[in-house]
């Protein structure tokens, strides 16, 4: 698996939307901090940046790195090697690659503008440990869909119309549900309703860590209630582990059973 | 060598292959031969487990195949269409290929034998059909195993390879290694091949010798015998 990894991270790292990734988080990094002037307000502002853009961009190279390297996959799959471990090498080096993109280009510019010596690191780090799981859980999910779809027109539309789903109408969904059913306790069903989406939790998780009450909201506060701010952080965790661990999973399980 | 008990595959309702028995002993050419449909692909994607079978089993040198990749360690796998990742260089796809499987020093002779030096720092997606099949080729006939399977492999050779590849095919069975070849060439098949097995809708219709099919259906020649299989099944 890890040689495959290999082949698939250095082809990556040679194709120039890495680098387009890569520039553009550079560029909003400088941005960001040069309009704020402060690092707190700036890792707020990207929180809602990278909460939307990452589930995103993972989608479609997850998506468009399958279809492209079928013919490579197929070349693989005559040799002496595991189907899971061709399939889990290629999703590996997509989601690093991706991840190595967020780390480097937002790193660089925060770095240089002294995150080390400010109280922010750790609000930062989080923001980066929480765009690198919805990098990994969004990249296992599009390769779900590209391994079940053969056609790559069908392919693409479920992976944009997953990503549209988890992160706009659900949230619509979710707050209808809330209003219509006001007259009943509803701390449980909101609670379930935010694990059950990762770019919910994830924005939770942050809001948490970041403790600014006002942006919590509806959930927010009823998972800070609920679970207190450290307790919280551990379930929300867990459940992010959780997220990743499901679609890995089925893409083992998928790829032993698909002809080619 | 091989031996396939009653193998049924379906693709959604599209039955291709129905029930087929084989076996194929060690040493020898064979040629696997059917009309376009007839599940020469799928027979051969299923040996090599690229294509999971809804019953049946699969031995490859006492080894069922199910659920193991290992025994593909004793297969060079030649491919239809000679699909390769277009972003890489001849020489790093050959590197890669070799780090993957074990290491060999084959390569560099078929790639002179083949004439492949000028292409060698060529991405694999500027290179010509014919070019594209000799890499193949390269990359199937550099490791020493003791089975070889070609999915069509005279496709856009030149008349030069072509020869080439004859020969190379020839001192490999001298080896001892059993050759598995899909054709639609006949002249092609009736000068390498030492036995046919005659796919027909699923099924083995026919294995045995050239001559013994030629007795069969009483036809003087190879590709007339072949014709007459066809038009006596409305294939």
């Amino acid at each position: 698996m890890l040689k495959i990894l290999k082949y698939s991270f250095f082809d990556l790292m040679r194709s120039r939307w890495s680098y387009v990734y890569f520039g553009f988080y550079l560029l909003l990094g400088v941005v960001l901090l040069f309009l704020n002037n402060d690092l707190s307000k700036a890792v707020i502002t990207l929180m809602n940046v990278i909460i939307v853009l990452v589930p995103l961009i993972g989608t479609i190279f997850g998506v468009m790195y399958y279809y492209n390297s079928k013919e490579f996959s197929e070349l693989l799959l005559a040799q002496p090697l595991k189907r899971s471990s061709i399939f889990l090498g290629q999703y590996l080096g997509v989601a690093l690659s991706l991840t190595m993109s967020l780390i480097l280009g937002l790193g660089i510019p925060f770095v240089f503008y002294g995150l080390f010596k400010s109280n922010a690191i750790w609000d930062f780090s989080l923001l980066l440990i929480t765009g690198t799981f919805l990098t990994l859980i969004f990249t296992a999910l599009a390769f779900n869909i590209a391994l079940s779809n053969e056609n790559k027109i069908k392919g693409f539309g479920y992976a944009i119309l997953l990503w549209l789903f988890l992160a706009i109408i659900y949230d619509g969904i979710f707050l209808m549900t809330l209003i219509f059913f006001e007259d009943y306790p509803l701390d449980k069903l909101s609670l379930v309703g935010t694990m059950l989406n990762p770019i919910d939790l994830s924005r939770t998780l942050i809001l948490l860590k970041l403790d600014i009450s006002a942006l919590l909201g509806y959930t927010g506060a009823i998972f800070k209630q609920f679970f207190g701010t450290s307790f919280g952080l551990i379930v929300s965790f867990i459940m992010l582990i959780v997220w990743v661990v499901l679609p890995v999973l089925r893409i083992m399980f998928k790829s032993k059973r698909k002809d080619f | 060598m091989v031996s396939i008990e009653n193998l049924h595959k379906k693709f959604g309702k599209n039955e291709v292959l129905k029930g087929v028995d084989l076996n194929i002993k060690s040493g020898g050419i064979f040629a696997v031969l059917g009309p376009n449909g007839s599940g020469k692909t799928t027979l051969i994607k299923s040996v090599l487990g690229m294509v999971i079978p809804n019953k049946g089993t699969i031995t490859v040198q006492g080894e069922n195949i199910k659920k193991n990749s290992s025994y593909r360690h004793n297969i060079d796998y030649m491919p239809q269409i000679a699909n390769f990742p277009s972003n890489l260089k001849v020489k790093e796809l050959i590197k890669m290929i070799k780090d993957l499987r074990n290491h060999t020093n084959d390569d560099q002779n078929l790639i002179q034998l083949f004439k492949l030096e000028p292409f060698l720092d060529k991405k694999l997606g500027n290179l010509s059909g014919g070019t594209k099949q000799k890499v193949n080729i390269v990359l199937t006939f550099m490791f020493d195993s003791s089975l070889i399977i070609l999915d069509e492999p005279t496709t856009g050779l030149d008349p030069i390879s072509l020869i080439r590849l004859k020969e190379l095919i020839q001192t490999e069975k001298k080896k001892g290694k059993t050759i598995l070849i899909t054709s639609h060439i006949m002249s092609f098949v009736e000068e390498v091949s030492d036995e046919i097995v005659f796919l027909l809708e699923g099924k083995i219709y026919f294995k045995g010798t050239i001559s013994e099919l030629k007795t069969k259906t009483n036809q003087p020649d190879f590709e007339h015998a072949i014709a007459s299989i066809l038009s006596d099944n409305n294939a």
